[in-house]
């Protein structure tokens, strides 16, 4: 579903900030993929993501998703490929706009907007029918601005945005942490229950060990703009937080430094 | 007494101007609050619409055909600013200021001077001045009045569409915009051009008002449409909350602009300092909310430091 190749990127090069931040990126992904990334700070998480998106151009290396190279396709065009979720609440919707009308903005992704209606009745009963389903009482304020809305319930309605069309591969860029932990764990509860519905191939970077080892079939692990570490499967399932700092201190050879890492 | 009788006979006209004026806040309302951009390319498109307006008229071009040539002359300078911003990469408003200079030689080359004169006995115009006190379609406050709700019903209907809602969330978050597939470069031209249209559709109205389209009659103009946003929003914000509502809304501020201009020009202010005036009211404005989240953060503060000792 998703084929990296030797991906590389350089910040501000030949410049006093130099930053490699992608150091020869490999991965292959399968259909129905779940995989968890942890990494310490600047180990080049978010920004694989952002290169996957499309965000900034890669230096070098291919991103195939689904058969089909996007390495050149801009951001917008890429978006018909993917579902997104990022870390800030208020970076995934529009806040003086309805919650129907965010709804409706990512039901059209990836086709071509023209004049016909915003949103129509047919698909204001399905979002009241999904929104249902999140459980925070939403179903009833579809016409609310969004901005009136918790992080926690932004977020939600982030990830119903993601997946209203089921994208080939879903992105969440730590997507719980800016949220209290009880927010946190009900986000996180939503995301497997999408993502296990529809079967989304998805990547999902986490400082949270516990959920980096619970949550997802394979395990990736990153430092200093490279793949360290890559589990899957049964492995995966019986790594505890310890197997995880110790792999990391060999394969790195220094200790996790991830300032907002959660141990449990 | 005197004063009233006065500004009563002056009313019709200042509402007129102010209806006119209207058409073209609706513009500066488009890239001000729906795309979160402060286009200054509307000083110059404002009088290119006029001198565009003018010359066809005088060549005898069908009225309504010159106001939408007017309307494409505005859509093309909004084009230019868009591109300026989003393929070379300059600020929107430094890429507004270079589009409004260059239109001011190119509304000199339109009109081949600084003035144009368009004469009511001589020409057949849509609306003008000497008829605002008549009951006919051509009483510019009947002929304007309905174009600005038929504009209004229109832009209500546009922003609605799939396409009107990729241009609003272009102006309300880029970074989701992109995610949802939005071409968020596409989208801001767009706005921009759209905005200069309206802007250019409302100097050929006041050039046919006036009775001449002027290089220099849009000077400020941007000042005049912000006014008329923040006044609309000031009175009517409160009760309007429905899109169609706030585009009236903002009509309905440059008319009380206007009014206010009349009422303080009639009281014997010196006309020279009218725009002053406008700059002051309209930073005074621009000021408020600004000043009411500082006033708000340090009273919290306030409030919270009172608890911790108490």
């Amino acid at each position: 579903m998703l084929e990296i190749k030797n991906v590389e990127k350089t910040f501000n090069p030949g410049t006093i900030n130099e930053k490699k931040a992608l150091n020869g990126i490999n991965l292959h992904l399968n259909e129905g993929d779940f995989v968890t990334v942890i990494g310490g700070n600047g180990a080049g998480k978010s920004t694989m993501l952002n290169m996957i998106a499309g965000v900034y151009p890669v230096d070098c290396g291919n991103i195939i998703i689904d058969g089909v190279d996007v390495t050149k396709l801009p951001e917008y065009k890429r978006a018909k490929y993917l579902g997104r979720v990022f870390q800030d609440p208020m970076t995934g919707t529009a806040a003086n706009m309805q919650i129907e009308e965010n709804l409706a903005l990512a039901a059209r992704r990836g086709k071509a907007r023209l004049l016909r209606m915003g949103i129509n009745a047919k698909e204001r009963k399905e979002y009241k029918e999904l929104l249902k389903i999140l459980d925070l009482g939403l179903e009833e304020r579809l016409t609310a601005k969004v901005g009136l809305l918790s992080g926690g319930q932004r977020q939600a309605i982030t990830l119903l945005m993601a997946t209203l069309k089921k994208p080939k591969l879903l992105l969440l860029d730590e997507h719980t942490a800016a949220l209290d932990p009880k927010t946190a764990k009900k986000v996180l509860d939503i995301t497997e229950e999408i993502v296990s519905k529809n079967n989304l191939t998805t990547i999902m970077i986490t400082h949270n060990m516990a959920d980096a080892i619970n949550v997802g079939n394979r395990l990736i692990m990153m430092n200093n703009g490279k793949i360290i570490f890559d589990v899957s499967g049964e492995e995966k399932k019986k790594l505890t937080t310890a197997d995880l700092l110790e792999k990391f201190k060999i394969s790195a050879g220094e200790a996790l430094n991830n300032d907002r890492i959660l141990l449990s | 007494m005197e004063i009233l009788q006065q500004l009563f006979n002056a009313l019709p006209g200042s509402v007129s101007q102010g209806l006119i004026w209207g058409i073209m806040a609706i513009g500066v309302y488009i890239t001000y609050r729906v795309l979160d951009i402060a286009d200054l390319t509307v000083d110059g498109s404002f009088a290119t619409g006029g001198a565009v307006a003018v010359i066809l008229i005088l060549n005898g071009c069908n009225l309504w055909l010159a106001m939408i040539l007017a309307f494409v002359a505005g859509l093309i300078a909004g084009a230019v600013t868009g591109l300026l911003h989003t393929l070379m990469g300059i600020p929107p408003i430094l890429a507004g200021i270079l589009t409004q200079l260059s239109l001011y030689s190119i509304n000199l080359k339109i009109m081949g001077k600084a003035n144009q004169s368009i004469n009511v006995n001589q020409t057949d115009l849509l609306i003008s001045l000497r008829w605002v006190k008549e009951l006919a379609l051509h009483n510019p406050l009947i002929t304007v009045g309905i174009v600005t709700a038929v504009l209004i019903a229109v832009l209500y209907w546009f922003f609605g569409t799939e396409m009107g809602c990729a241009l609003r969330a272009t102006g309300a978050n880029l970074n989701m915009s992109r995610a949802q597939g939005i071409n968020t470069n596409l989208n801001k031209v767009l706005g921009i051009m759209l905005s200069n249209g309206l802007v250019a559709f409302s100097g050929a109205f006041l050039s046919q008002f006036q009775g001449f389209a002027d290089v220099k009659m849009g000077q400020g103009a941007i000042v005049i449409g912000l006014a008329a946003v923040i006044i609309g929003e000031a009175i009517f914000g409160k009760i309007f909350k429905n899109f169609a509502l706030k585009l009236l809304s903002v009509a309905l501020g440059s008319i009380i602009y206007y009014i206010v201009v009349q009422a303080v020009i009639t009281l014997g202010l010196d006309a020279n300092l009218l725009k002053l005036l406008s700059a002051v009211i309209v930073a005074v404005f621009l000021a408020i909310p600004y000043w009411k989240r500082q006033y708000k953060e340090k009273h919290m503060i306030k409030a919270r430091g009172g608890k911790e000792n108490a």
